[in-house]
């Protein structure tokens, strides 16, 4: 057993594929699920003779990315040849970015960016044999439809701790980028891919260790569950006095079983150099301000600061409600509805509410419960015309049946009871006669024997009273 | 017929314009010879009339025209002078074909060529070697050998080729035609099957310098498909210059001088040219191109260094030759490209993936590419002082059929006096000046970027002066029309 | 200066299969072109930038407009291995054996 705690350290490497109608070298339509090799020409099936030419608006694009994350925007990059054979890859090489590329530094929430260049995805590759899977295959054909089409590839730095909080960066970064509308960030489509850098080391120690590169984890749940997976299966190495090895691994989700891709002699010599074909691309003021003018007022991570510090927020009810845009707009209409007595923090409270109740993955706007009856509940509560209780039931009928919260509490019966009311009195009095020893504690000024007097006030009164009422009205009674 | 033979391609054109000549008869009375011919210039010969009848307008007058064989020409075959492309018919044309095509040059038929632009003797051609029409125990020339060969033989009265080092005009010097290698970017790369893409460009090989300005003022402009080609108001005027005063000429001693390694005969035209110069009014003075004596090494970097990266498609998975398909993916790689690949294509392969290896990079591909720009700074600063460089184009007339293959090093020193141009991307043309021992010399005028114009013009002048005739290498006319 | 291994590790690299003659005389061949070119490594060039681009052009764009692409019949027409699947026309390789893309 290990004496020693580790630390996971993880960095992400994301390709996003661009949406935009043609390639990035070529004027070939992008493409996804038809029929193969239809869309293809001379320059994306690496024909001789062949030339490319870049796509303006993948590079405005990328510009949105990296304005987006912050980052500092090169005035002058270059594309490189990174050259490798492979039968996806119909040049032998693919035009990359390397030292000079469009955008470098930058952050997303707490996760530091390191960089995000521009580059052409690779063909398919498919197999066939009985799993289409290539173990086990024995021939494979090609599919150029998809060679070709602009990759934006985002590199974070190892900031990232956990595999949890791996996936819900992404999840964030899929959201930023959806709003930035430049992809589709479909995971299931490939158009949102994912790799992860992963090594671990003592507590509190300043070096990295080793790392491994995950590969092929296509959703958010493969990606946590093979990063998972991976810590604990370098932990447990170094636990038992072995080293981890520098390698590739692919994780098979099915059996969890993490198995490396690539034999050590195969050594990445990409032999990058400058790629003759392209010119340096220059980046202007006028196309930094058109990159600018298309972005979203607000980007999610924006919001949920905002959230936090302008509206009061917990920094988790602020990222839930920011990295949602569902839950962010039907909280922006409710809160401007303005209701005195009823603040941020309250609305976001009684969504989360509302939530459990219509499914944490559903869409408030789509539900019963419009933001303007959630608010005049809310309201009810604060100006205790129905008890928290009560009003929570109210929550579970509306989300049920929709309508007016008002004619809900009426129908049933659950306006709150206040002292105003004839009963509470009474009730607060047969309370302390049922409970005489609770009665003296709190006379005697040991206040947390009131929970069971105010317990029986609130169960005679099915809930309706208010707590707080209650309370008040037994501690005057008791002196 | 021979009277056919004796217009330069620009005379046959006014006569066609002028309704004198049927273009149709001008074409099929080539393309006979052409398919007749015994130089192995060609490796595609057109089996008919062209399919567009050339109109009485066409700056080119249907005059037709020979395309050396890397030049992508749809569904006629494109192979680069190599195995690994043969019988490859590609599903497009390159832009400067099109545009010459377009200008009423018909394709007349694909020249042989060293395998894929790399070469200087034509000897290195998956097809077999070119000849020199000259001397049939001699090289043509190269990479270009095919064009030059056929239009010195009179088998095309025009032909464009490709220059990455030299390609255009060491070969014209050795078949004593005139070759341009124009300003890099000035002509589309487009549909070019790549060598050297910072260093490759279309340039055309003629009779004389009035045919080679016609042509190329239908090669340059601006192409949508090639990032790197020039936007450049070209006006590439037919040459008239009767004299060269006022022409400040320098000649490099890096490159002339006596370590130069020139032959005597070849020496001997260059010095009676500049003296023809001066007569005509120019003054010569030495120059100084500090970094010349190292282009060669810098040039045998970068151009194998992209060319490795280039052939990297020829894997047999999508067009041209493959070897064992039933093999492992690997095995099937390298058994083609081993089999479709000559020596000297593997050669520079080889030694362009180790100049970008790991831990090489910097101490070659990035030493050559500094050194190719100190070249180009040290032609700005002699083209302060002088309007053109002038060189012998080769150091020497064209040699036996396999007296340099064995020594790939000699070989490359053809390229001495034409590799810095191409490394500084400036134009250049080779004119015959004169024979020695029978065979062609070619004499080399550089110009600063996009004085093609002047170029020509200089060029012009010098060859009134100097009055070579070719005719003599023209084969004899055998086919009766 | 280049041996054996370096030759077929260079070799490798470039997806060339060379036997054993060749492997040494492209070893003799290529140490001797080395040899002369090794010189420019001798050369001052404190300072100097290596040339990258030729051209002085920069930012060559296009706009993001469709053009016609290839029909697939044409596109396969030199295929060494045309493949028909269930889905439509592809070119067939051998399996590369390990998974992706390096």
């Amino acid at each position: 057993m290990s004496a020693v705690a580790y630390e996971p350290v993880v960095g992400l490497e994301i390709h996003v594929q661009l949406s935009t109608r043609t390639k990035m070298f070529c004027g070939c339509e992008v493409s996804f699920g038809d029929p193969p090799n239809t869309h293809t020409c001379p320059v994306c099936l690496g024909l001789p003779g062949s030339l490319p030419v870049t796509n303006a608006r993948a590079v405005h694009f990328g510009l949105m990315i990296g304005l987006a994350l912050g980052c500092d925007i090169a005035e002058r990059s270059l594309f490189h040849r990174k050259n490798y054979f492979y039968p996806d890859n119909p040049k032998g090489y693919q035009i990359s970015q390397y030292d000079v590329p469009l955008c470098r530094g930058g952050h997303l929430g707490e996760v530091r960016i390191h960089r995000v260049h521009l580059e052409e995805d690779a063909a398919k590759l498919n197999h066939l044999g009985a799993s289409g899977r290539i173990h086990g295959a024995d021939r494979s054909w090609v599919d150029f439809n998809r060679c070709g089409t602009p990759l934006v590839e985002i590199v974070t730095e190892p900031d990232i701790r956990s595999a949890g909080q791996a996936r819900d960066w992404l999840i964030v970064l899929r959201e930023t980028l959806r709003q930035v509308g430049v992809s589709d960030v479909n995971m299931d489509e490939g158009s949102l891919r994912c790799d992860a850098n992963v090594s671990v080391r003592p507590r509190g120690s300043g070096e990295l260790g080793t790392k491994t590169e995950l590969k092929n984890m296509n959703s958010f749940r493969f990606l946590e569950r093979g990063i998972e997976k991976e810590i604990e299966r370098q932990i447990g190495l170094l636990g038992s006095g072995y080293s981890v090895v520098q390698e590739t691994l692919h994780f098979d989700p099915a059996s969890e079983r993490l198995t490396p891709l690539r034999s050590k002699e195969e050594a990445h010599d990409y032999r990058y150099f400058p790629e003759p074909d392209l010119v340096p691309l220059l980046v202007s003021e006028s196309m930094l301000k058109a990159a600018r003018a298309e972005l979203p007022a607000e980007l999610p991570a924006e919001r949920a600061v905002r959230f936090e510090n302008e509206l009061g927020l917990s920094a988790a009810r602020a990222r839930l409600l920011a990295f949602r845009p569902e839950l962010g707009e039907y909280f922006e209409r409710a809160l401007a509805h303005d209701v005195p007595g009823v603040d941020a923090a309250t609305i976001a409270n009684w969504i989360e509410l509302l939530i459990e109740r219509i499914g944490r993955d559903a869409d408030p706007a789509e539900s019963k419960v419009t933001p303007e009856s959630l608010v005049a509940l809310a309201a009810m509560v604060s100006s205790k015309a129905v008890s928290r209780d009560a009003a929570r039931d109210v929550l579970t009928m509306l989300a049920e049946e929709g309508g007016d919260p008002q004619k809900i509490v009426e129908r049933e019966g659950l306006g709150a009871i206040s002292a105003a009311e004839d009963g509470l009195g009474e009730l607060v009095d047969r309370a302390i006669a049922s409970d005489p020893a609770a009665a003296e504690q709190v006379r005697s000024g040991n206040m947390r024997a009131i929970g069971p007097l105010v317990g029986y006030v609130m169960r005679e009164t099915k809930g309706r009273a208010d707590g707080g009422e209650v309370t008040r009205l037994i501690r005057e009674r008791l002196g | 017929m021979s009277e056919l033979l004796d217009l330069t391609a620009a005379a046959a054109a006014q006569r066609v314009r002028a309704g004198e000549l049927d273009p149709g008869e001008l074409f099929e009375a080539y393309r006979a010879r052409a398919a007749a011919e015994d130089l192995n210039a060609f490796t595609w010969v057109a089996e008919g009339p062209p399919d567009k009848r050339a109109r009485g307008d066409d700056p080119l007058g249907g005059v037709p025209i020979a395309v050396k064989d890397l030049f992508c020409t749809e569904g006629v075959p494109s192979q680069a002078g190599s195995r690994i492309l043969e019988g490859y018919r590609p599903p497009y044309t390159a832009t400067v074909v099109a545009r010459l095509r377009d200008a009423g040059a018909p394709l007349l038929g694909k020249t042989n060529q060293d395998e894929f632009a790399m070469g200087s003797s034509n000897e290195n051609s998956g097809f077999g070697p070119v000849v020199n029409p000259w001397d049939r125990s001699r090289v043509p020339g190269g990479s270009s050998g095919g064009s030059a060969a056929a239009v010195a033989a009179g088998l095309a009265p025009w032909a464009i080729g490709t220059d990455t080092g030299g390609s255009i005009r060491q070969p014209a010097a050795l078949c004593g035609v005139v070759g341009l290698k124009p300003t890099y970017g000035a002509c589309s790369r487009y549909g070019m099957i790549a060598f050297a893409s910072s260093l490759d460009q279309a340039g055309p090989l003629t009779r004389d310098v009035s045919d080679a300005a016609l042509l190329l003022s239908q090669m340059v402009g601006h192409d949508h498909c090639d990032s790197t080609s020039l936007e450049f108001e070209w006006d590439i005027a037919m040459p008239r210059a009767e004299h060269l005063k006022g022409v400040r000429l320098g000649v490099p001693e890096e490159l002339v001088g006596s370590e130069g390694g020139v032959e005597t005969g070849v020496r001997e035209r260059f010095e009676e040219t500049l003296e023809l110069a001066r007569r005509l009014g120019a003054t010569i003075e030495a120059c100084r191109l500090e970094h010349a004596p190292h282009a060669l090494s810098a040039y045998y970097l970068i151009a194998p260094a992209e060319a490795s990266a280039n052939l990297a498609r020829y894997d047999g998975v999508r067009y041209g030759l493959r070897v064992d398909g039933d093999a492992d993916l690997i095995s099937m790689y390298e058994r083609t490209r081993s089999a479709g690949f000559g020596d000297e294509v593997k050669r520079r392969i080889m030694l362009g993936t180790y100049a970008l290896s790991s831990g090489y990079y910097e101490a070659y591909y990035g030493t050559a590419q500094k050194v190719r720009t100190r070249i180009s700074e040290d032609f700005r600063e002699a083209f302060a002082s002088f309007d053109f460089i002038v060189t012998p184009t080769s150091p020497w007339t064209a040699f036996e059929l396999g007296s340099k293959t064995s020594d790939p090093l000699a070989m490359y020193l053809n390229d001495f006096c034409t590799v810095p141009m191409s490394l500084a991307g400036i134009p250049a043309i080779s004119i015959p000046c004169g024979l020695s021992d029978g065979l062609p010399v070619g004499f080399q005028l550089a110009g600063p970027a996009f004085t093609e114009s002047r170029l020509l013009d200089v060029a012009y002048a010098l060859e009134q002066a100097i009055g070579f005739d070719g005719s003599a290498a023209r084969l004899p006319d055998e086919v009766n029309t | 200066m280049l041996d054996r291994a370096q030759v077929l590790h260079v070799a490798r690299l470039a997806r060339l299969e060379l036997t054993d003659e060749e492997v040494q005389r492209m070893a003799a061949e290529l140490s001797k072109v080395l040899d002369h070119i090794e010189k420019i490594r001798e050369l001052d060039l404190k300072g100097t930038h290596p040339t990258s681009h030729v051209v002085d052009i920069t930012s060559v764009l296009r706009a993001d407009e469709p053009r016609p692409c290839l029909p697939v019949e044409i596109a396969l027409a030199s295929a060494p291995e045309p493949i028909e699947s269930a889905a439509g026309l592809g070119f067939g390789v051998p399996s590369p054996g390990q998974a992706p893309g390096e």
